[in-house]
Order: C-alpha cells, then sequence, then structure tokens
C-alpha cells in the first residue's frame, strides 16, 4: 500500500508566502490569546493544594462548592474530574497554614456533604517550590533552543538553526495559545509535552534539511526553490506516516490515559499536528527567505568529478 | 543482537511475575536492634504457626519473609506479632505487610529486579521538607556564646557581656590586654571559629564567626541528623519502604508508599520534642513510699534501657529542643567512654540552676516515643554544670555510649523543617494510574504495529518487532537500573514508542525510493539503511537534547519522564537500525537472487 506517489514535485514554495502569512496569523492569534487571558497555570506553578476526593455516587457540586466556599478562601475551585463521581477540589496558598491544615479543612467540608467521600489524592506545592519550578521550567526551554541551535549550526548551517528554531518555536507559541485560549491547565506535564515537542519536529526539519542538502549535491542545476520542493516532496511520505504513528499512540494515550494523562496528550497532540505544518511550510520558507545556497552546505572543498549525476 | 535480546528479555522478565506477599519485621523502637538470631527466630515462629516461607532475605534494617499467598501473609504476620511483641500496647518490633517481587530466585541473583513502582502507581505519600539550615547556625552561636561564657570564666577573665549577633558571636571587653588574652584562650579551645579584633580606646570587642569549612560541615550534620531523626520516626509508622533523601543542600524527600493518614505522618515527620530531661524520685519520702510499693505523688514510673523500674517526676525540666548535639566520646580524665551533650543557651541556665540545687541526686533522660517514655540513662549529678556542657560517664562501653548518643540525638531535630510539597495518592488511584497507562501504550502500540504491516507488509512486520524490541529493551534497561517507574514514565514509554517509529518509517521509504529509482533489491535495502542513518542520528540527537534538558531543569514528574524518554531515544537507535537491519538480513541475506521486496 502506499499513499503518495508523487510522480512530480510540489511547488510548495511558490505558495511560501501565503503559509508565512497564516503562520503569522496563527501565531498572532495565539498571542493575542496568551495576552489576553494568560496560561490557567496548576498549583505546580502558583502554588496551592489540590484534592482528589471520590464518591460513591455523582455528587451536588454545589453542595460541595457552598462547604469549601465557608472555608474562607478567595478562589477556591471545585469541579469535576474525569467522571462525575471525582471531585476536583483546589485551594489557593493561604497564609499561616501548612498543607496539612488545609488539606484536612477541605476533607472536613467534602465530608459534611458525603461522609463516605474517599480521599484519592492530595497535592500541595508550596511558594517557593512554585516559583522555583517555573524558573526551571523556563530554563528548559532555554537550554532546548540553544542546545539545538549550536547543534544544528554545526551540522548545517547557521541560516537552518534559525528557520527551525523559528519554526518550532512558533510551534510552541500555538500550543500555549491554544491552552490559553481553552483555559487548559498548564502543568509540569504539559510543559514536558511542550519540550518533547519542541524536540521532535526538530526532528522533522532535519529531515528536510538532510534532503536538501543531499539534493544540492546531486541536483547540480536546480535553483534552491526547486531543490526544496524536491526535498518536502520526497520526505512527505515519511513526515506523514511518522506523525500518523506518533499521533496514534498519542492519542490512544488520549483516550485511555485517563484524566491524569489528558493535557498531556492534548499538548502532543497539537504540537504534533503543527509540527507537521511548520516544519514542511515555516522552517523550509524561512531558510529560503534567508537564502540558503548551495555553497552554504556543499562544502567547497572541490569533489573529484569522477562521478556524472542526471537530474530529472 | 542475540545477546542483547537475551539480555533484554532477563532484564524484563521479574516485570512479569509481579509480586508475591511478604511479611517484612523492623525495629518498631530506636532502642531496638534486629541481632543476629532473628532469621533463625522468625523461622522458628513461622514453622511453629504452619506458616510455610518462601524465602526469607536480611537487609540491614529489616527482614523480609516472602509468603505463598495473602492468606499465609496474615496469619505469618499474625503469629510473628504475638510472639516479637508479647505486650502489644509497646511493640518492639513492626511487623508489616509487603510485598516482595515472585520472579525465581536465580533471576534475583543475576541483579534482574523489577522496576520500582513509583508512589503515584502504588499509592502513598510523598512530602518535600524544607529544612531551615539558618536557625540550625543560630542554635551552633548559641551554643558557642555559652562556651565562651563559661570559657572565660573558668579562667577569671573579666568580660564586659558576650552576645550573639546574627550569625556571629560578640564579646565586648573593656582593655586591651584582657582582651588578647581571651584570644589566646579562645583560639586554643575553639578551633571551629574565627576571631576578628573590632573597635577601640574603651569599647573592644571581638567577633567571632565559624570558619567555612566547619560551617559547611555543621549544616551537613545538621541535615544529616534531620534525616536520621526523621527515619526514627518513621520507624514508628511501620511503612515498608520509606525513602528518606536529602535533595539538594537543604532539602529532605520523604515518601512513604502505602501510608493513607496524612495527618498522622505529618505529625510524626513535624514534631520537635521527643527528649525530655526530669528529675528521678529519690527524697526520702519518695524512697520510702516506692519501697512500699506505691507510686509517690507527682511521679511516674518508668523502665530504663535492660527494664530497671525507675520512679521520675512528673515534671520536664529541659526538652529536646534545648539540646544541640550528643557525642560519644572519652572522659577526659578516666579515660572512660562518655557521653558529650551540648545545651543551647535557655538549656545551659536551667541545667546549671538544677544541677546546683540538686547535687548528689539522680537527673533522668527520657525518650519519648509513640507517646511511651523510656528512660534512656539516669545518671548521678556529682557537681554544679554551668556552661551547656555536659557529659554522661561511667560504666558504659563503647558502644552503649554511641547507642545512647544517637537515642539523644534521635530526639531533636537539628534545624526546624517545613512541608513544602507534599502528593497524596490513593491505592485504587494508583492501580487505576497502571491500567489506564498500560492501556494507552498497548492500544497505541497495536494501531502502530497494525498500521505498519498494512503500509509495509512484511518491513512492516520487521520494523513491528524491532519496535516490540524497543519496548523490550526500554523496560529491561529500566530494571536494570532499577529506575522508579512513574506515571510520566508509562506516557513516555508510549511517546518514544510512538517517535521510534520514525526511524523505520525513514529506511522503508527510503527503500522504497531506490527501489523506484531502479536499485536492485540488496542494494536498495543496503543503501536505505545506510543514509537513512545520518537522518536518524540527526533527529534523534535533537530529540535528546530536549530530553536531556528536560532532565537537567525538570523535577519530580518531569525528571521521571525525562529519564524513559532519553532511555527511550537511545533503545530506540539500537533496535531500529541494527536489530532490524539484522532481521532483514536473515530474512532476505541469503538468497542471491531477489526479485521483490515485499514492502507494498
Amino acid at each position: 500500500m502506499e499513499f503518495f506517489r508523487l510522480k512530480r514535485d510540489i511547488p510548495f514554495m511558490r505558495h511560501a508566502l501565503i503559509f508565512n502569512l497564516i503562520s503569522f496569523a496563527t501565531f498572532a492569534i495565539a498571542v493575542f490569546f496568551l495576552a489576553t487571558r494568560g496560561l490557567h497555570l496548576s498549583i505546580e506553578f502558583t502554588g496551592g493544594t489540590v484534592i482528589e476526593v471520590s464518591h460513591a455516587q455523582a455528587p451536588e457540586l454545589e453542595k460541595i462548592r457552598d462547604a469549601v466556599g465557608k472555608l474562607g478562601y478567595a478562589e477556591a475551585q471545585v469541579q469535576n474530574f474525569g467522571s462525575s463521581r471525582d471531585v476536583l477540589i483546589r485551594l489557593p496558598l493561604a497564609k499561616g497554614e501548612n498543607a496539612g491544615q488545609q488539606s484536612e479543612k477541605a476533607m472536613a467540608a467534602v465530608k459534611s456533604v458525603d461522609p463516605q467521600a474517599q480521599l484519592r489524592r492530595v497535592e500541595f506545592v508550596g511558594p517557593q517550590v512554585g516559583s522555583e519550578l517555573a524558573a526551571d521550567g523556563a530554563m528548559a526551554l532555554l537550554f532546548v533552543v540553544i542546545g539545538i541551535m549550536i547543534y544544528l549550526a554545526i551540522r548545517f548551517e547557521w541560516k537552518f538553526a534559525v528557520a527551525a528554531i523559528v519554526a518550532n518555536l512558533h510551534d510552541v507559541v500555538i500550543i500555549l495559545g491554544f491552552f490559553a485560549a481553552f483555559q487548559w491547565e498548564f502543568s509540569l506535564a504539559v510543559l514536558a509535552a511542550v519540550l518533547a515537542v519542541l524536540g521532535y519536529s526538530v526532528n522533522e526539519s532535519v529531515v528536510i534539511f538532510d534532503r536538501i542538502r543531499e539534493n544540492f549535491r546531486k541536483m547540480r542545476k536546480a535553483s534552491p526553490r526547486e531543490v526544496i520542493d524536491n526535498a518536502i516532496t520526497s520526505t512527505a511520505s515519511r513526515t506523514i506516516i511518522t506523525h500518523l504513528s506518533t499521533e496514534m499512540m498519542v492519542v490512544s494515550m488520549l483516550i485511555f490515559g485517563g484524566p491524569a494523562l489528558f493535557y498531556f496528550a492534548l499538548a502532543l497532540t497539537i504540537g504534533i499536528v503543527f509540527g507537521i505544518y511548520s516544519s514542511v511550510f515555516v522552517a523550509a520558507a524561512m531558510a529560503m527567505w534567508l537564502g540558503i545556497k548551495r555553497e552554504d552546505l556543499v562544502k567547497p572543498v572541490k569533489k573529484k568529478d569522477d562521478e556524472f549525476e542526471l537530474v530529472p | 543482537m542475540g545477546l542483547a535480546f537475551t539480555l533484554g528479555l532477563l532484564y524484563t522478565l521479574p516485570n512479569f511475575f509481579g509480586e508475591a506477599p511478604a511479611v517484612q519485621v523492623s525495629p518498631g523502637k530506636a532502642t531496638v536492634k534486629l541481632g543476629s538470631e532473628m532469621p533463625d527466630r522468625i523461622r522458628q515462629v513461622l514453622s511453629q504457626a504452619g506458616v510455610q516461607e518462601r524465602g526469607l532475605f536480611v537487609e540491614p534494617n529489616s527482614i523480609r519473609v516472602r509468603l505463598a499467598d495473602t492468606d499465609q501473609q496474615l496469619k505469618a504476620k499474625d503469629a510473628l506479632q504475638r510472639s516479637l511483641n508479647p505486650e502489644a500496647s509497646d511493640p518492639a518490633y513492626v511487623v508489616a505487610l509487603n510485598l516482595l517481587s515472585a520472579s525465581p530466585r536465580w533471576l534475583s541473583e543475576l541483579r534482574a529486579l523489577p522496576m520500582y513502582l513509583g508512589l503515584d502507581l502504588r499509592g502513598g505519600v510523598h512530602f518535600l521538607l524544607q529544612v531551615d539550615l539558618k536557625q540550625a547556625a543560630i542554635k551552633r552561636y548559641d551554643a558557642f556564646a555559652g562556651d565562651v561564657r563559661s570559657l572565660l570564666r573558668d579562667k577569671n577573665i573579666r568580660h564586659a557581656g558576650i552576645s550573639r549577633e546574627a550569625e556571629s558571636i560578640r564579646v565586648n571587653f573593656r582593655d586591651v590586654e584582657t582582651r588578647s588574652k581571651s584570644l589566646a584562650l579562645l583560639r586554643d579551645s575553639l578551633a571551629d571559629i574565627d576571631w576578628v579584633e573590632l573597635g577601640e580606646a574603651e569599647s573592644l570587642s571581638l567577633v567571632g564567626k565559624l570558619k567555612p569549612e566547619a560551617e559547611k560541615r555543621a549544616m551537613e550534620n545538621a541535615l544529616k541528623q534531620n534525616i536520621s531523626t526523621l527515619n526514627n520516626r518513621i520507624n514508628e509508622l511501620g511503612v515498608a519502604e520509606p525513602i528518606i533523601a536529602q535533595q539538594g543542600t537543604e532539602r529532605v524527600v520523604v515518601q512513604l508508599p502505602g501510608v493513607q493518614d496524612t495527618a498522622k505522618a505529618k505529625d510524626i515527620l513535624g514534631r520537635t520534642a521527643t527528649l525530655e530531661i526530669r528529675m528521678v524520685c529519690d527524697s526520702p519520702e519518695e524512697v520510702s513510699a516506692i519501697s512500699a510499693g506505691t507510686v509517690p505523688f507527682g511521679c511516674e514510673r518508668y523502665l530504663e534501657r535492660g527494664g530497671v523500674p525507675v520512679m521520675v517526676r512528673k515534671q520536664v525540666i529541659l526538652t529536646g529542643d534545648n539540646l544541640t548535639d550528643a557525642q560519644a566520646g572519652f572522659d577526659s580524665n578516666t579515660q572512660e567512654p562518655a557521653v558529650h551533650l551540648s545545651l543551647d543557651a535557655k538549656g545551659a541556665r536551667i541545667f546549671r540552676d538544677i544541677t546546683r540545687e540538686n547535687v548528689g541526686r539522680r537527673m533522668a533522660i527520657l525518650l519519648v516515643e509513640k507517646g511511651k517514655g523510656e528512660v534512656v540513662t539516669a545518671p548521678v549529678i556529682r557537681t554544679e554544670i554551668g556552661g551547656g556542657r555536659v557529659q554522661i560517664s561511667g560504666r558504659m562501653t563503647t558502644e552503649e555510649a554511641n547507642d545512647v548518643a544517637l537515642l539523644l540525638r534521635a530526639g531533636s531535630l537539628a534545624a526546624p523543617m517545613e512541608i513544602i510539597e507534599e502528593r497524596t495518592i490513593g491505592p485504587s488511584l494508583g492501580a487505576e494510574n497502571i491500567s489506564k497507562g498500560f492501556n494507552s501504550t498497548i492500544w497505541g502500540f497495536l494501531a502502530v504495529t497494525a498500521f505498519m504491516v498494512i503500509y509495509y507488509m512484511l518491513f512492516g512486520v520487521i520494523s513491528s518487532i524491532a519496535l516490540a524490541t524497543n519496548l523490550l529493551l526500554l523496560v529491561a534497561v529500566l530494571s536494570m537500573l532499577q529506575a522508579t517507574l512513574t506515571l510520566p514514565g508509562i506516557a513516555a514509554i508510549a511517546l518514544t514508542l510512538g517517535m521510534a517509529i520514525d526511524a523505520n518509517v525513514l529506511i522503508n521509504e527510503r527503500i522504497r525510493e531506490e527501489l523506484r529509482n531502479g536499485a536492485s533489491p540488496q542494494a536498495a535495502i543496503s543503501a536505505g539503511y545506510d543514509r537513512a542513518w545520518d537522518t536518524i542520528l540527526d533527529s534523534n540527537i535533537t530529540t535528546l537534547i530536549a530530553g536531556v534538558a528536560l532532565l537537567v531543569f525538570g523535577s519530580g514528574p518531569v525528571r521521571g519522564f525525562a529519564v524513559v524518554h532519553c532511555l527511550g531515544i537511545l533503545t530506540s537507535m539500537f533496535s531500529a537500525v541494527f536489530f532490524s537491519r539484522g532481521l532483514v538480513a536473515a530474512w532476505y541475506g541469503s538468497r542471491r537472487k531477489l526479485a521483490k521486496l515485499s514492502i507494498g
């Protein structure tokens, strides 16, 4: 079976400008949501307490909300988690109270509504840990960006490094934009997913760049634009298949992984979909705008002209 | 290739055996040790109870017995409980239910052990505690201030006041002569402190600060003492496999698998004083009352170590809060083993007053565990003791001195601690997480496999086998490293499998392309693998960079994800390239003339 039996190169680069405009628009929308709504950060970053309680029957959230509301926390949230029988209670940090007191008070409030309620999980993060985690997250992102750029600059050329990073940061911003727009919870696991996507979709760009380099060697007469078109076309099949298989895994995690893995899998899903788009349309186009030339990739060391090549 | 596969299989095996019920015996109190006769005693008790043991494992601080089923486990627990702890209200040993790997002994001997499940998979409590080392330093300076005071008084040097300021000690003097005399004395006797001369004319002073290396040592000791105190306290909980580890320079991680009662756990972790100093009831009236067989008014009956009863006053003179240190050593005069105690400034003052008024009488040091007190030692007061340095000596062996010092230290935390992170996961949630993580991996794997086989036919089968091998190797490596598997770790396994197929897709697509360009099947295979290798390497290295960043900067759940992710990338490169190539070579290699490849 084969989906992609492409006889001719698809002239991707002719439409590069349009693609870039689309990218720019999505990017701008994502930034807009990030700026106006902001990320709904999990307590791992903000500090606070999360309590997961399981009930024998679906409880009335309103009653629990009332009971918890009486505790006097400014922003206590009560919501269902995973199923209608599981309830998640989020409490902000409170001065002068430690984790134990907070969770016990909340649990007492829940028990007053449903004495059969069972504690499933408590998570407490103190304020200093929260800010540390946020700082570490930012450091990790920086490290990944710089690390990948250095590697690509050594392996290929600085123009590719810049193009790949711009393309993939564009992915990251779009994932974050989704999380901001829908106010999905942004937790450490989601951050891990974002970084994994960053590494993964750079992959994609690398595969195309690899092909571009190879084509520059083979297709002596072709213009950079033709070379890029050919590279994208010949790797398109692999790009789609690979992403499809990875996506299968991730979607299976989304379906079967339960609430604990949901946002993690969601971030990966979005990231992988946009990863395809960005490496094909953004990275290569960027590289073209930056003006890659044959001399950038094929080292000026004169090759012995003992092999003749045919250009299609 | 065969070797890697066999090793992979071997080290993955223990994970399939699951866990067998077991009973764990560990000391219930800090004063109890597991003797060398214990294993035999346990065997005897079990055989009397008609329980068949399936292996007995002796570990530094516990003994574990593997049993056939949960019935036997409960029976064994009851039997051991009865015979090891004759007094149920005051257990000397903790007999806890536990699980042990059920893999056969030969596998365990090869050090092939199953993966260790994280708390989110088995349920339990996780605490991250921040140790306030500044408080520890202040405590130490308080103690030093007491030392300086008593040193100067012993040599009859007149000073104009000693005070602790933030993190230094200041001693004031009125004339240069006394100051230089004191400086010489202090330098000699307190080697850990650096002194600086300050001021002029009438207001002269010496300011002392701990030397950097001494300070570092003090911090390390404080942290160590806190950890050992936590260890002792957690023993009370009867947790099967607690983890108490240092994280960074001032944090301690405590993980208690299977514990649900967080309130009690927190209570025990946070408790500050378990050490009490009280007077022994030995006034003439009290002694006559005791000999008449009654408990005098205001006294309590306690057992001394070794079982001798002692009557102790109810009034507590000092608690472990005031004890800054306890070390085993030797009496400087008699060279007999002794225990040296250091008290803080407040403790030193109270101690001086008490000792002055009670020369010749006995004082008891009690360690209170689980609300029950035990007299660690009850020495006679020989003289007034000022300055906060106390020595307990007399007819002790070196080992006894060490034990007493350890017990005294165990009662107090060197520095206050605060819980800055807490996670509690119920056991039902843990089991659910395992099955969900497992399911998503399996379904994803099946979907990918089915797709690959349909799309690439025989090469798809080979890719799928390589992918399965990747899974096998990854699990084997994780088991070998005894890494802790968490839910994010399972997610990373699934994700890695999804990404690993990339390498195979690259190879297969390349082979197809070569075939399309008219290469012969054998040439297409070799060109496909060779050309794809560069790309695979490049793309995996970028993914690896992201993984390493997560590993370096991540903490907790993210690190669990990153470890598996990084290892997965490495095993996938191996399995996708070497393993699948080996299979292809085995299938097609022997045929010289190959007309067609089954690649769809």
